[in-house]
């Protein structure tokens, strides 16, 4: 029997394990996929928001507010990379202007701090690569950039080195309330007890919601498609830049990430297949025209990648977080700036738990530092020779572009939460994420995965179900 | 300090290392980071390579085994599964070893021969899902061949490049459906021996002037949408087709690697991707060359060894402080013709000129003008992007030569 369950392990559902495990509780997150950050929290704009944007008085403000002021610490503790790189919002006419001054006391309402609106002589200076068209902008220095799933995988991963358990390719079927706890049922079957349950299913929250019997949530998937580009091309802009939002949409924001690549995106469009995260030429189209509104200078012939999300809109215009059935709680339509407001997601709905009964008794033995995935390649030299020869894995270089050794792959596979497919060492380790995208490295890391969870070759997975690399072995021949 | 140094011990730092050995050079070190000797040449175990050099026909395999043979006779040292990090403008160089962890090496000369990457989908913004199923056709030959494991059973290829060719056959012999090549252009960017030999002889259809819009499905790939495209290359929406498949591999050119070499700060040409060079194969550093693929993308191996050897020389050269710089000749390109290697000649000596055309064109005349003069000419039935052609400068055409430009006329 576990205390809580949190069914979803996205950002939310992975801040919230975190700041859960720090009670003495028995905790389990259970994930529909094969890894965590699967949905929404591995496919978005990796911003932690100043908070101007939401409108004062809604929980989007106030926990955006408050996400983005705690992400600096948990970043720390977690370590995951985090830069507090200041956000632009560029303006290039007096309507524009207007907006911006709009947004500036939006912000002051909000409590964010140090904003400022600045004339284009400041922000040329600022940002060199800024179309010189550009004539003002609203200036917050508090917006930062973090990596989505570096972060929610870290965050489960500290949940779980503190007690609590992940139960993946676990996709809820049935949720049946009996006297004292919820039975959690799986579509194969499997079934798991809690006494409390937190439903932080990202686009699919409304389904769940519906299994306690909730049908006024409703959640719609809305596409973001995103271009990333090369290393070469991080070092453009350092602020992330966006447009002033106008009646024509909301532009496409140019940002730095933390690993020093150049992101562009994203666009917006409403959907209707919840699991449809195909990207299409119109909207990639959409980005390569419009990134150049803002920021001159952007080669795209250093495009290494393209990528879409789908943001859970709810249908109220806020975050919805409330209980709807007993020892129940939702966390639907956690669309932006819900990466920025999940430390503070987590806080509010513990509080909910806390005023619902859950008793929460600090756990003595609450660990909250977890190693950062990137410790080796940050170290000094001396540093990973020592490493190295302790462990030779860690001189053998498997992905070329991103520079990174054997060592750090098994370490990804060994570190809670274990990477179990391509893809999850991917976004561990970096190692395919590079210009070549995996074309040389593939082979190894496939490789690396076999020996280290046991499995032949060819069951390896780009991210588990039926995704297999593999569809024999050679000299099998096949029917024609 | 070690005199030479070799990054890359495929065809190229091979080849380059024995020239340097034969002309005196005896500290080498090859640094090499597979786990092996021979480059992407261990995995090319279809025939055809030698041609030129040995008369014969070889595996890739073979061809690299000639040079490797060679390097282990002399006792030329090499550090295998040992990748080059950085080198400096001051030619120094790190590198990561399991044996010696991180290290760095003092050269006195660099021969950068690094090979290139395969351009990769992201690339190319290819619309659609992004399931497993989805190879640059060198990492399918590599599980192919290496392997022997089957990147899958019913292909589509994008890109009619070499190794989009060459894979097309080795996937049809290991039983695999091939159902179509689909290249953006009017014309292929491969060898015509390959499109006779890979595609024609398997009945597979290569559909020139086709792209590939859209990938399908979730987990595995399902099918993919083709489209032919306009002159400029957009898809014409009335063309759709839908094909099913579980595997797209894809072709569609080829990246010298220069990373490091950019951050040594060694001058990179736009259209090569590779460093610019004189005819000893000098990069912007002196004291550093560059050789094979990641100079240019060649078609031929045997072309590779040959650059390799002359940059070898040529280190060896600059090591014993004979190496003649004493003119400084640039060649231009009438954009017909899109690049040359070198890009400067710096020494009043015979000079091959290697390039490669923009388009097909057929009776073209390749002239050299010196200023307004023409000071060599030569014919060609049919020149193409796919193959790479080379002409000789003889050295008293170089006397009172102040600028080069080597252009196509076409009839």
């Amino acid at each position: 029997m576990y205390d809580v369950a949190i069914i979803g392990g996205g950002v939310v559902g992975g801040m919230l394990a975190r700041a859960l495990s720090s009670y003495k509780l028995k905790l389990c997150i259970v994930e529909k996929e094969n890894d965590v950050a699967m949905g929404a929290s591995k496919a978005n704009s990796a911003i932690v928001h100043a908070g101007f944007d939401a409108e004062p008085g809604t929980l989007k403000a106030k926990l955006n507010v408050r996400g983005s002021e705690m992400m600096e610490q948990v970043a720390k503790e977690l370590g995951v990379k985090y830069k507090r790189n200041g956000s632009l919002v560029v303006g290039f006419n007096d309507d524009d202007k207007k907006i911006i001054e709009e947004l500036y006391e939006r912000g002051i309402k909000n409590g964010v701090k140090e904003l400022s609106i600045i004339e284009s002589s400041e922000l040329h200076t600022l940002e060199a690569n800024i179309s010189p068209d550009a004539t003002c902008a609203l200036n917050a220095p508090t917006g930062a950039i973090i990596c989505p799933y570096e972060l929610t995988i870290a965050a489960i991963g500290n949940a779980m080195d503190n007690g609590a358990d992940l139960k993946v390719n676990f996709e809820v079927s049935k949720l049946n309330l009996c006297n004292e706890f919820y039975e959690i049922t799986s579509t194969d079957g499997d079934m798991i007890k809690a006494k409390y349950v937190v439903n932080a299913a990202g686009v699919n929250a409304d389904s769940v919601a519906a299994m306690a019997n909730e049908t006024d949530i409703k959640i719609h998937p809305r596409r973001g498609e995103y271009v990333l580009l090369d290393k070469t091309s991080g070092g453009l802009v350092s602020h992330t830049i966006f447009r002033t939002p106008s009646a024509m949409g909301k532009g496409i924001l140019v940002t730095p990430t933390v690993d020093g690549n150049l992101l562009l995106g994203p666009t917006a469009k409403d959907m209707e297949d919840k699991s449809d995260t195909a990207t299409t030429a119109d909207g990639l189209s959409n980005v390569l025209a419009n990134c150049s509104e803002t920021t001159v200078g952007i080669n795209l012939r250093d495009t290494i990648t393209s990528f879409c999300g789908l943001r859970a809109v709810g249908n109220t215009g806020d975050f919805i977080i409330n209980s709807t059935a007993e020892r129940f709680i939702n966390a639907a339509g956690i669309e932006s700036p819900g990466l920025s407001a999940s430390p503070a997601i987590a806080e509010y709905i513990i509080d909910m738990l806390l005023s619902m009964g859950l008793e929460l008794t600090k756990n003595e033995k609450f660990n909250p530092i977890r190693k950062p995935a990137h410790l080796f390649r940050e170290s000094s030299v001396a540093e990973r020779n020592r490493i190295i020869a302790e462990n030779r894995a860690y001189g053998r270089i498997i992905c070329r572009c991103e520079g990174v050794s054997e060592g750090e792959i098994r370490e990804a596979i060994r570190t809670n939460p274990p990477a179990r497919d391509l893809d999850g060492v991917k976004r561990r380790t970096r190692a395919q994420m590079g210009r070549c995208q995996g074309g040389f490295c593939m082979p190894y890391i496939t490789e690396i995965l076999s020996e280290e969870l046991g499995v032949t070759y060819d069951s390896i997975t780009k991210n588990g179900g039926n995704s297999k690399l593999i569809t024999g072995k050679t000299k099998e021949g096949c029917e024609r | 300090m070690t005199e030479l140094v070799i990054i890359g011990g495929g065809p190229a730092g091979m080849s380059a290392a024995l020239a340097a050995y034969e002309n005196g050079v005896r500290d080498i070190l090859i640094l090499e980071r597979d786990e092996r000797l021979g480059g992407i040449l261990q995995q090319c175990i279809h025939n055809g390579f030698g041609l030129h050099r040995f008369g014969e026909e070889l595996t890739g395999p073979e061809y690299a085994w000639r040079y490797e043979e060679r390097v282990r006779e002399l006792g030329i040292p090499f550090k295998l599964n040992t990748m080059v990090m950085n080198i400096t403008a001051d030619k120094e160089i790190t590198a990561t070893n399991s044996i010696d962890g991180i290290f760095t090496i003092q050269a006195k000369a660099i021969i950068l021969a690094m090979g290139c990457r395969e351009r990769s989908r992201g690339a190319l913004n290819i619309a659609g899902t992004r399931p497993a199923g989805v190879y640059s056709a060198g990492t399918a030959q590599k599980l192919v061949n290496m392997k022997g494991y089957m990147p899958g059973k019913n292909v589509v290829i994008l890109g009619s490049g070499d190794i989009g060719l060459i894979m097309a056959r080795r996937m049809s012999l290991e039983g695999a459906k091939v159902k179509a090549v689909c290249e953006l252009m009017p014309y292929s960017g491969g060898l015509a021996r390959n499109i006779e030999q890979c595609l024609n002889d398997f009945n597979i259809p290569l559909l020139l002037s086709h792209t590939v819009v859209k990938v399908h499905g979730k987990k595995r790939v399902e099918g993919v949408t083709i489209a032919k495209v306009d002159q400029f290359g957009k898809p014409i929406e009335d063309t759709m087709e839908f094909i099913e498949c579980d595997t797209l591999l894809l072709s569609v050119g080829l990246i010298p690697e220069n990373e490091i070499s950019r951050s040594a700060g060694i001058d990179i040409n736009r259209i090569t991707n590779g460093a610019y060079v004189t005819q000893s194969r000098e990069t912007s550093i002196p004291g550093v060359f560059a050789c094979g693929n990641v100079l240019h993308v060649h078609d031929l191996v045997d072309y590779v060894s040959e650059e390799a050897e002359i940059a070898g020389e040529n280190a060896a050269l600059y090591i014993k402080g004979e190496l003649k710089n004493d003119i400084d000749i640039p060649i231009e390109t009438d954009g017909k013709v899109r690049y040359t290697v070198p890009q400067r000649i710096t020494a009043k000596e015979d000079t091959k000129i290697f390039f490669r055309v923009a388009n097909v064109y057929e009776n073209a005349t390749i002239k050299v003008y010196n200023g307004d003069e023409i000071i060599f000419k030569t014919s060609k039935s049919k020149v193409a992007p796919g193959e790479m052609q080379c002409i000789t400068l003889k050295a008293q055409l170089l006397q009172n030569a102040e600028k080069l430009r080597i252009g196509l006329e076409v009839f």
